[in-house]
């Protein structure tokens, strides 16, 4: 259906621009869910009406830990893709180091600069030896605590305000025979410490940890508050009630048969596909409820260094394609419909739901370094190996994980 | 091609005494210069691959194989890492259970079939089919049918059986025998095909002399047959070994190395760090770890197998 719906769109924007000169240009992408399909369509339908040019869409399954090894094996294997989504952090650091992406620097400069972006910080991961490499075009952030509003009447609770008042409801949740925490397998788990280090331990534990790699705020009091939200999480998830996809997780909210978890803000595209109304019947608290800072990441867009040869219309269309990326209008048209905070707000985003919204009047207190976007891939992997492990294994203490998380941000760089 | 041989010919007779270079060059020179292919794919795919991956084993590389050198610091990271070392204790575990029983089972149902029964080669068709899926279908079906909510456990309690629990996809403990489970269900026509050739290749002049001895049919197969079948049942070893070895997406498929890290295996371990983790040096260890295992094993029994002159 997804792919059917991007083939259909895609297939209209078609008929209307095939012109004579049009060039192809191959985007790829891990953009493959419901709402995040319909997302990456808005970019594709400006491109094609702007430039007449034809987005050739590649979009890849697996997102992070499947789509981003196809995607850096293609670039470093001498078959670059036209242009390219990733997570803004540090994924395709080494690549840009080589020399494999294309400096953007020209086409900013002719633009009159980046100033529009709401933080800078954004593009420090694009920067390298005072070139830019790539264009930050939304933040997404994980902290968010989803809550079912169909769950909390169930029960006759209030719909909770803060990750508190959310954990004492679980006893009740659970008599009720309502999950209190809906997850799926596999890489879900991995935002969720990050996000309870945001709300729980506070700004200046994520900046010590993330940031400055300071092992010893991991030993801290404050961390451990952290671990032992998660050790009080751990109790009530158990792998038999856990779904495929986080998508599943969302339609687990909406009939009510989890009353919470915590996930990225793409979760809102996916529960706007599925009907969902935020405020009406989910609700949605940025930092827990308790911080007044996001971390922030999001995704980026890479134009791979083409081979000698190429078209010079193909390097042109990787030009008007960055430009669009960025633009007030695709900006607005994109950011919308993907659930996730534009790069700039000068832009009016009346439209954007009550979530958004929120997030939005965030962004002004700057925006936290998230994991993704101040380790290496190699750091995140070894943390997301320990949570899913800590999670299943009752036998792993408090002081273990502490222990073992702290050694691994000790090695971190 | 004619050409080449009859050219060839006229080279080694006109050589008065053929020298050593004449004899290692020019004998049988199309043989040779059919061969080049494969012995370059050997040495270097095969063989330069294996060295390249084993030197950069010993650098720091992440995302490209730039890295210096660090001796064997990848090494100790590696065997301090619980995820490996569940990995390592989940493929010996899986590949003992595994080897036993797809050869037991093969030979079981091999010789089940040897016994002229009606509609051979449809059973024959059924046993091998699940052969025919890849380990991806393979995992995803078993994963369907072992979701405790969804799959058997479900059913069974939908229909009234409130007690019945069968959970081990979801089970830490229980989970590598979920993986058995759809390793067999995969692996086991196919070994049972093998025996069965084995079988039919063993002269009915045996069985005859068995029943004249009056040795009982189980007997001759335990005790005469299955050491005849020597040929095979190396093959299959080799087989089922090698198919150990490199599990992977039958894993990936079935519980993604879950629930938390009980059901992770080595290959995953290296695809994750060199690809996700973008921590080559790490993955080419782990890399280099199993290519290791894989020759103490193979080593000592390849020198008994082709080694000693004059066996076999």
């Amino acid at each position: 259906m997804k792919k059917f719906a991007v083939v259909a769109a895609m297939a209209t924007a078609f008929l209307g621009s095939t012109s004579a000169f049009a060039v192809d240009l191959e985007v790829t992408h891990w953009w493959t869910s419901a709402g995040e399909a319909a997302a990456i369509a808005e970019f594709a339908e400006l491109f094609e009406e702007q430039t007449g040019n034809n987005w050739v869409d590649s979009a890849l399954a697996g997102s992070g830990t499947g789509a981003n090894p196809v995607i850096i094996s293609r670039i470093i294997g001498g078959d670059p893709m036209g242009a390219t989504q990733m997570n803004t952090g540090r994924d395709a650091e080494e690549l840009i180091q080589a020399g494999l992406m294309r400096d953007l620097t020209p086409i900013v400069e002719e633009m009159g600069g980046l100033d529009f972006y709401v933080d800078q910080t954004l593009l420090e991961p694009c920067m390298y030896e005072g070139g830019i490499y790539c264009l930050p075009i939304n933040i997404h952030s994980w902290d968010w605590l989803w809550l079912s509003t169909a769950a909390y009447e169930e029960i006759g609770q209030p719909v909770p305000t803060n990750w508190d008042e959310y954990v004492a409801s679980w006893p009740a949740l659970q008599e009720a025979g309502i999950l209190p925490f809906g997850l799926a397998t596999g890489w879900p788990i991995s935002g969720v410490p990050g996000v309870l280090m945001s709300g729980i331990g506070g700004s200046d534990l994520v900046l010590a940890v993330n940031r400055d790699k300071d092992a010893s705020a991991v030993r801290g009091p404050e961390f451990r508050k952290v671990a032992e939200a998660l050790d009080s999480l751990r109790q009530v998830i158990s792998p038999e009630m856990m779904v495929p996809s986080f998508g599943d997780v969302g339609n687990q909210i909406l009939a009510g048969e989890a009353a919470g978890n915590i996930h990225g803000d793409w979760l809102a595209g996916d529960l706007q596909v599925a009907g969902g109304v935020a405020g009406e019947d989910y609700e949605c608290l940025p930092a827990l409820g308790l911080g007044d800072q996001l971390t922030g990441g999001g995704d980026s867009f890479y134009f791979p260094v083409l081979p000698e040869g190429t078209d010079p219309a193909v390097i042109q269309a990787q030009t008007d394609l960055a430009k669009i990326l960025i633009s007030p209008e695709g900006q607005l048209n994109f950011n919308l419909v993907k659930g996730s905070m534009p790069i700039r707000t000068d832009i009016d985003l009346s439209a954007a739901n009550p979530c958004m919204q929120k997030a939005i009047g965030m962004l002004d207190n700057g925006l936290l370094p998230s994991g993704d976007f101040a380790l290496s891939s190699d750091t995140q992997q070894q943390l997301q190996d320990l949570s899913i492990e800590f999670l299943d294994d009752d036998n792993i203490t408090v002081d273990d994980y502490i222990e073992r998380y702290a050694s691994i941000i000790e090695s971190a760089d | 091609m004619a050409d080449t041989a009859v050219h060839t010919g006229e080279g080694a007779g006109q050589a008065a005494r053929p020298s050593l270079l004449n004899r290692i060059f020019l004998h049988n020179l199309s043989g040779k210069i059919a061969a080049v292919p494969m012995m370059a794919t050997v040495l270097i795919v095969f063989i330069g691959c294996t060295i390249w991956t084993i030197y950069f084993s010993f650098t720091n590389s992440r995302l490209l194989p730039t890295g210096s050198f660090v001796g064997l610091d990848q090494y100790e990271r590696l065997f301090s890492t619980s995820r490996w070392n569940v990995s390592v204790t989940n493929l010996v575990t899986y590949g003992v259970f595994s080897l036993v029983f797809t050869l037991g089972f093969g030979f079981l149902l091999a010789v089940l079939m040897d016994q002229k029964i009606r509609f051979e080669s449809a059973f024959r068709t059924i046993m091998l089919y699940p052969f025919a899926l890849s380990f991806i279908v393979t995992g995803l079906v078993w994963q369907w049918i072992m979701n405790p909510t969804l799959g058997l456990q479900g059913t069974m309690r939908n229909l009234g059986w409130e007690n019945f629990t069968f959970d081990w996809i979801a089970n830490s403990r229980m989970v590598l025998f979920a993986l058995l489970i759809a390793g067999l269900w995969q692996g086991v026509g196919f070994c049972m095909i093998l025996m069965l050739a084995g079988l039919r290749g063993v002269d009915e002049e045996i069985w005859k002399a068995a029943r004249v001895d009056g040795i009982p049919t189980w007997r001759t197969y335990i005790s005469v047959v299955l050491p005849m079948m020597r040929g095979v049942l190396v093959t299959a070893v080799v087989l089922i070994g090698s198919g150990i070895v490199r599990l992977y997406d039958l894993v990936v498929a079935l519980t993604n190395g879950g629930p938390g890290i009980s059901s992770e295996v080595p290959a995953k371990y290296v695809y994750n760090y060199m690809f996700s983790g973008g921590n080559i040096g790490q993955g080419l260890a782990a890399a280099t770890m199993m290519l290791l295992t894989v020759l103490i094993i193979m080593v000592p029994w390849a020198y008994l197998e082709f080694g000693g002159r004059g066996r076999r």
